[in-house]
Parts: structure tokens; C-alpha cells; sequence
């Protein structure tokens, strides 16, 4: 469970400060879904790199599971974000001479993971996402829609606790957007994870059962929905890792996303 | 992970990998090039200085000229007859020492006994100018004709003399008077017998030689032969050629034998000395210089300083340009790979921010970094050694030839009183002709190596201090 307490960060660009956040108070609970929305420059992203463990806030504290990352060593926060933390980004950010299935590996070699082992879990996890037939793409070789479902992989190869995506679908077309949002949800869904999102696109925002919008890095939550997900993970068995997952949506053509792949983002309205 | 990615990081960026490559080869070659070229020119002066001082010595003792007092002739005195009814064959020979005053025999065993002395032999150099010819009278004639006075002659009047003159030929020739107890040290220790033998310990005041090959060639003598030298008869029982270059005496005999016919009994002109450790040579030569008055002592270095000629160029050239134009292309190749491996990190800073996101330390991170880093200079460190030895094995393969000269024309003399030096009061320079090599020694491999090690090293720890300073938060902030 995460608890933010009065988190401030404010940035210093020559003689000016600027305050990113101010005084934030939020709980998120475990297996919770939590779209965080905003205009630019209204500090969405420095939340998600404060509940990430990415940043440090000025002030106020940022609590894991009754960790405080404000505080605890470089080394510790290192190890956490290693082992609890997945992280996609909006421009996928993956490794471009790595291969897919390399790529995913990036997030299992901190963890000390063997080079064997290593190669199995990447391989499982991108044909958890549909892609097991390109663990030797190179980025280039992939289309947006791959190269993120490259990153999810990495992201959730790890069996993390929390997933955390910054934009996600950012730089996807709508039919993709709508693939990844998809297959997104089905993993939250699936594996009880605590996801939060930050993204501009209001069609997603709307279908999150928490939305919390920020503006001059104060923030607003609202209760939008049924929490039927969140409730439905907190039930479910903590992740067994991909490969569980795999088994029943690595079966033949069908992966987890397509599942829950019931109806298209765009146009919807709540 | 940390190979393969390595691998595609040099394979994605080959140019910049390769300047960077390229630019530490350069340095490493020249250095290579220039320290190979340096061991040429000190294995030449090795050659040069060996030839005249003997393998094996240490330094030599000396003592300098005094100036010739006023009114003194300093050069030979030459007496002929000018015999009115003979036109039979005159000859006259001078010996003098050379190479210094001469010094008391009883110094040897004086600098044997110093602290720091292995061994010391005592060895009179000689210097003989032979003269030999003969004098024509001219010829009285009654006539009243024309004038023609001929050298010697009168000229004018009558009776006239026509014709007459002198014909000399002038010998000269250097002489090594040799302990023959101990030739492991001394004048001797650079020469190889290669005919006939060497002078037996039995010998000491035997009338035998031995004589320079390029000598006996020009004389003609074999073993067996026997040849004069101030009237004394002496047999030539070996040939000997120097182990390398030329030989700066023509005929050695015992010495005493030498001190008889320098007329300098119990002297000796040079003392060789043999120290019991090379690394103690300074110390020994304070030691002598301080304990044995009056005296000079010349070590190798301070007869390598007198080497002049193309060799000193060549070796000034190679110790002070090709030194510090190494350093500065070495210098120049490090900052050029410092600059583009932390340039490159800048480009990677999404790269390297995604990593640390995703839990990898900033350890791990470095050491991706340095690692490529090592690898470019270590790529760099192979085509350096590739290109240094090539341009070694060219400098080996044309040999140039360079000439040396030891010793000053002309000068006051005296000072260093190696052997092999011109007549008294003077140092005849000794010039010889050595072919240039560019020998690449394991030790010149392995600093190349630690160079490309070290040029790896700076690269990457500037690229590495660069990457480790990045916050997670870089590959978000990034994209924004």
C-alpha cells in the first residue's frame, strides 16, 4: 500500500524555484487502479517518478508497504525499484541494440536472475504478450505497438508488486491504444497488481475506477467507478510470476489482452 | 548481458569506436616508434663506446695533460744525415705516450683496493711515428747555361747544382701495451682472435704481438710474421678483429714491453675498472675521484655525452622532438577518447536512466561504460603495437647508417684520456659508422598495453562518472 503525505517537490532552475508538487496527500491501495490526469506541467509525472522511486520529493514522505522511499538509502531504493517496481514508459525507452527478448532481460539482471533462467522468463513474458515470435527483433524491427509490448514484458517479467506507466499509449495510434489498454487492464486484472498510470487521453482516464487530476501540482481525486477490479485482485494469489500467467494465455494465438479486449477506448463516453 | 551489450553498444557506434581506436593507436605507435628508435640509437652508442673501451669495463682512470711549458716543443723530434756520398735508407721511429700523462703502475692495485672495485688493469697507450726515407744529393754542373738549382741545390754561380732531394714515408700507428695476466679487462676485451692466439700469461715481457686485422691487412703480416718497432723486433702471433666496429689500435703487445719502448717504466697511461655492481658505477667513480687524486674518471655515460656525429643527432632527436611529440599526441588521443566516450554517455542519457529505473545500480551502469571504454582502448592498444612494430620493423629493415664521432678535434686534450686517443696534447675524434636497428623490446609491449589500459581507463572513468551521476528520473524527464 502506498501512502503519500504532504509531498512537495520543487525544482531549482537558476534563480527561480519551482514547486512541481504541492503538499500531496494520497493512499493507494494495494491491487488498486489509479489514473492520475493533468495539463502539462502540472506535475503528473513527477508524482508517478515520486511513487516510483525515481525522485526524491523536497518534502512530505512516500511510503511503501511502511517504507518511506524519501528516505531510505540510494542502494535500498535501487534494490526496491529492482524488485517491486515496474516501470513503462510513453517512448517505450528500450535498449536499441538489445533484442526483445534482451531487452526484457535488462529487468531481471539486478535481481541476479542467471543468464539461463534469464533467457526462459524474457522468452515466457513476450509470449505472454503476443510476441513470441520476435524475442530477436531488434526495436527497429518492431512496430510501436511491439516495441510497448516489449516494455510491458520487461516491466512485469519481474513479478512486481506495483506497475507504474507514464503515458503509455502516448505515442500509439488509436487501434493500438486500444490493444495496449487492454492488454494493460487484463494484466492488472490478472495478476492483482497496484497500477498506476499517468496519460492525457480523457477516454482512458474515464474508465479508471480512481481518477486523480492534478493541477499546479495540487491534486484532485475522484471515485469514478466500480472498484470490481481492484476488489477482484485483492482476492487473487500474489503474482506467480509469468509463467502461470503464460499457461492460459500463451495457448495458441490468444494472449492476455485479448481477453479483455471487449470494447474499443476511443469515442466511448461515461 | 554485460558482453553482449557491449558488444552491439561498439557495433552500433563503429566510427566513433574506431576515431577513438584510431587516435589512441596513433599515440601508442609513435611511443613504440620512438622508444624502439631510442633503444636503437643507445645499442649503437653501446656499440660505439664498447668498441673503444672494452667489454666489460666499467670506467676507466686517467690523467689529464698538463700544458706543454713555454719554449717546450710538444711534437716529435725527427733527426736524418744528410751523408754526402750515401743514397742508402734512413729510418727513425718516436714512440710517446698518448692519451694523458702517465700514471704510476702502483695506482692499479690503489683502485683495485677502492670500495665498490672488482677489478682494475693497467694498460699504456702508445702512439709510433715511423719515418723512413732517404735523401738524394743533387748533381754539380760546370756549364755556364741556364740556371737550374734543384731543391738542396745552390742556385746562381758556378759551380751549379741540379737535382737532389729527400723521400720519406711517415708511419703512423697506435700501440696498446696489455696486462697479459688479465685480458678479460682492457684494450684487449673488445677484440676476438681470428687467427693464431692470444698472449699467454707467461708473456709479460715476451716480444710477441697481436695486431688489428685491418692493420695486418695493410702491412701484410700473418702469424709468424715479425715487424720492428723502434728497433725492436716483435712477432706477430694473432690476427684479432673487434667484436664490433672498428678497432681504434693497430698492435698490442705486453706491457712491458710497451713501458720499454714508451721509455715509461712502471707507468701506465689508462687504468680500466670492472665495478662489482653496474648500478654503484657513481658511487665508484666518487669514491676513486676522491680517494686517488689528480686522476680522472670516465664512466660509459660520461663518454656517451661525447658522442657526436648523425648518431647524437638521431639520438637527441628521438629523446627530446619523438619523446614529446609522442607525449602530445598520446595526450591529444586520451582527451579525444574522454571527450567522445562522455559525449557518447550524454546521447544515452534516456539509455542509461531507463536501466537505473528498471533497478540497476549505478555501479553496474559504470562498469557498462568503462568496459566499452577499455575495449576501444584496448583496440586502439593492438593497432598501435600492429602499426609500432611495422614502423620498427621498417627503421630495422632500411638500417640507416649513422655516423659517430667520440671525442673533440683539436682540444685541450686530456680529459677523458680514453684509449684510442690522437697524440699527446690533443683527442683525435674517433669517427665510426653504425647501422641504425629498432629494437622492440617486452618492455616497450607492455607499456603500449598499460597506455591502451590507461587511455581505456580515463575514457571511461569520464564517461563512467557521467552515467553514474544520472538520476533514474533522466528517462522520464527526457521525453517530456
Amino acid at each position: 500500500m502506498y501512502t503519500l503525505t504532504g509531498v512537495t517537490k520543487r525544482y531549482t532552475r537558476g534563480k527561480e524555484t519551482v514547486e512541481a508538487l504541492r503538499g500531496v496527500d494520497l493512499t493507494i491501495e494495494d491491487g488498486d487502479q489509479l489514473v492520475i490526469q493533468g495539463p502539462t506541467g502540472g506535475g503528473k509525472s513527477t508524482l508517478l517518478q515520486m511513487i516510483g522511486g525515481l525522485d526524491r520529493p523536497s518534502a512530505g514522505s512516500v511510503e511503501l508497504d511502511g517504507v518511506n522511499l524519501a528516505t531510505i538509502s540510494e542502494a535500498k531504493l535501487t534494490r526496491l525499484r529492482a524488485e517491486k517496481i515496474g516501470i513503462i514508459f510513453q517512448s517505450f525507452n528500450l535498449i536499441p541494440t538489445l533484442t526483445a527478448q534482451e531487452n526484457v532481460e535488462t529487468a531481471l539482471v539486478p535481481l541476479g536472475v542467471k543468464p539461463a533462467e534469464r533467457r526462459e522468463r524474457a522468452a515466457e513474458a513476450l509470449r505472454s504478450v503476443g510476441l513470441g515470435e520476435r524475442l530477436t527483433h531488434v526495436p527497429t524491427e518492431l512496430s510501436g505497438g511491439q516495441q510497448q509490448r516489449v516494455a510491458i514484458a520487461r516491466a512485469l517479467v519481474k513479478k512486481p508488486k506495483v506497475l507504474l506507466a507514464d503515458e503509455p499509449t502516448g505515442n500509439l495510434d488509436e487501434g493500438t491504444r486500444d490493444d495496449i489498454m487492454n492488454l494493460l487492464e487484463g494484466l492488472w486484472h490478472e495478476y492483482g497488481l497496484t497500477f498506476i498510470m499517468v496519460t492525457h487521453d480523457s477516454s482512458i482516464a474515464r474508465r479508471a475506477p480512481r481518477l486523480a487530476t492534478i493541477k499546479a501540482g495540487q491534486i484532485t481525486l475522484t471515485e469514478q467507478g466500480t472498484r470490481q477490479f481492484a476488489q477482484q485482485a485483492q482476492g487473487a494469489q500474489q503474482p506467480q510470476g509469468v509463467q502461470s500467467y503464460d499457461q492460459q494465455s500463451y495457448d495458441g494465438q490468444q494472449y492476455a489482452g485479448q481477453q479483455y479486449a471487449q470494447q474499443p477506448y476511443g469515442g466511448q463516453s461515461h | 548481458m554485460f558482453g553482449i551489450y557491449l558488444k552491439r553498444e561498439l557495433g552500433r557506434r563503429k566510427k566513433a569506436a574506431l576515431v577513438i581506436a584510431l587516435g589512441l593507436a596513433l599515440g601508442i605507435a609513435l611511443v613504440i616508434t620512438v622508444n624502439s628508435v631510442s633503444a636503437g640509437m643507445n645499442q649503437a652508442q653501446d656499440k660505439v663506446l664498447k668498441s673503444l673501451y672494452g667489454l666489460g669495463t666499467d670506467m676507466t682512470v686517467t690523467k689529464a695533460q698538463t700544458a706543454p711549458k713555454a719554449g717546450s716543443s710538444s711534437g716529435p723530434n725527427f733527426k736524418f744525415d744528410a751523408k754526402s756520398s750515401s743514397k742508402s735508407s734512413q729510418s727513425s721511429d718516436r714512440v710517446m705516450t698518448q692519451g694523458g700523462q702517465a700514471l704510476k703502475s702502483s695506482l692499479v692495485d690503489q683502485v683495485s683496493d677502492q670500495k665498490g672495485v672488482d677489478s682494475a688493469v693497467g694498460a699504456l697507450s702508445l702512439n709510433v711515428i715511423k719515418v723512413n726515407g732517404s735523401f738524394t744529393q743533387g748533381k754539380a754542373q760546370s756549364s755556364g747555361g741556364s740556371n737550374q738549382g734543384g731543391p738542396g741545390g745552390a742556385s746562381g754561380g758556378n759551380p751549379q747544382v741540379q737535382g737532389g732531394g729527400a723521400n720519406f714515408n711517415v708511419n703512423n700507428y697506435s700501440v696498446a701495451g696489455v696486462d697479459v695476466a688479465d685480458q678479460g679487462l682492457g684494450p684487449l676485451a673488445s677484440m676476438k682472435i681470428t687467427s693464431g692466439k692470444t698472449f699467454t700469461s707467461a708473456q709479460t715481457n715476451a716480444k710477441v704481438a697481436v695486431v688489428s686485422k685491418s692493420y695486418a691487412k695493410s702491412k701484410k703480416y700473418k702469424v709468424g710474421s715479425t715487424f720492428k718497432i723502434s728497433g725492436t723486433k716483435f712477432t706477430v702471433i694473432g690476427i684479432a678483429t673487434p667484436n664490433s666496429s672498428e678497432s681504434s689500435t693497430d698492435v698490442f703487445v705486453p706491457l712491458k714491453q710497451a713501458q720499454t719502448l714508451g721509455d715509461a717504466k712502471n707507468k701506465v697511461t689508462t687504468i680500466y675498472v670492472k665495478a662489482t655492481d653496474s648500478k654503484q658505477i657513481s658511487t665508484v667513480k666518487k669514491e676513486i675521484q676522491s680517494n686517488i687524486s689528480g686522476t680522472t674518471v670516465t664512466t660509459s655515460s660520461d663518454m656517451a655525452s661525447t658522442v657526436s656525429g648523425s648518431l647524437s643527432t638521431a639520438s637527441n632527436l628521438a629523446t627530446s622532438v619523438g619523446k614529446w611529440l609522442s607525449i602530445a599526441v598520446l595526450v591529444a588521443a586520451f582527451l579525444v577518447a574522454a571527450l567522445l566516450t562522455s559525449s557518447a554517455v550524454s546521447r544515452r542519457v534516456r539509455e542509461f536512466g531507463t536501466l537505473k529505473a528498471l533497478g540497476w545500480p549505478s555501479g553496474k551502469v559504470t562498469r557498462q561504460v568503462v568496459g566499452e571504454s577499455m575495449v576501444n582502448g584496448l583496440i586502439g592498444g593492438a593497432l598501435g603495437i600492429g602499426l609500432g612494430l611495422a614502423a620498427a620493423y621498417v627503421v630495422t629493415a632500411i638500417s640507416p647508417t649513422l655516423t659517430a664521432q667520440i671525442g673533440s678535434t683539436g682540444g685541450s686534450g686530456g680529459g677523458n684520456g680514453f684509449p684510442g686517443g690522437g697524440g699527446p696534447g690533443q683527442q683525435t675524434a674517433n669517427t665510426l659508422q653504425i647501422a641504425l636497428s629498432a629494437p622492440v623490446s617486452a618492455t616497450t609491449i607492455a607499456l603500449a598495453v598499460g597506455l591502451a589500459v590507461t587511455g581505456g581507463l580515463i575514457a571511461g572513468a569520464m564517461g563512467g562518472w557521467r552515467a553514474s551521476r544520472m538520476r533514474p528520473a533522466d528517462a522520464l524527464r527526457s521525453v517530456q
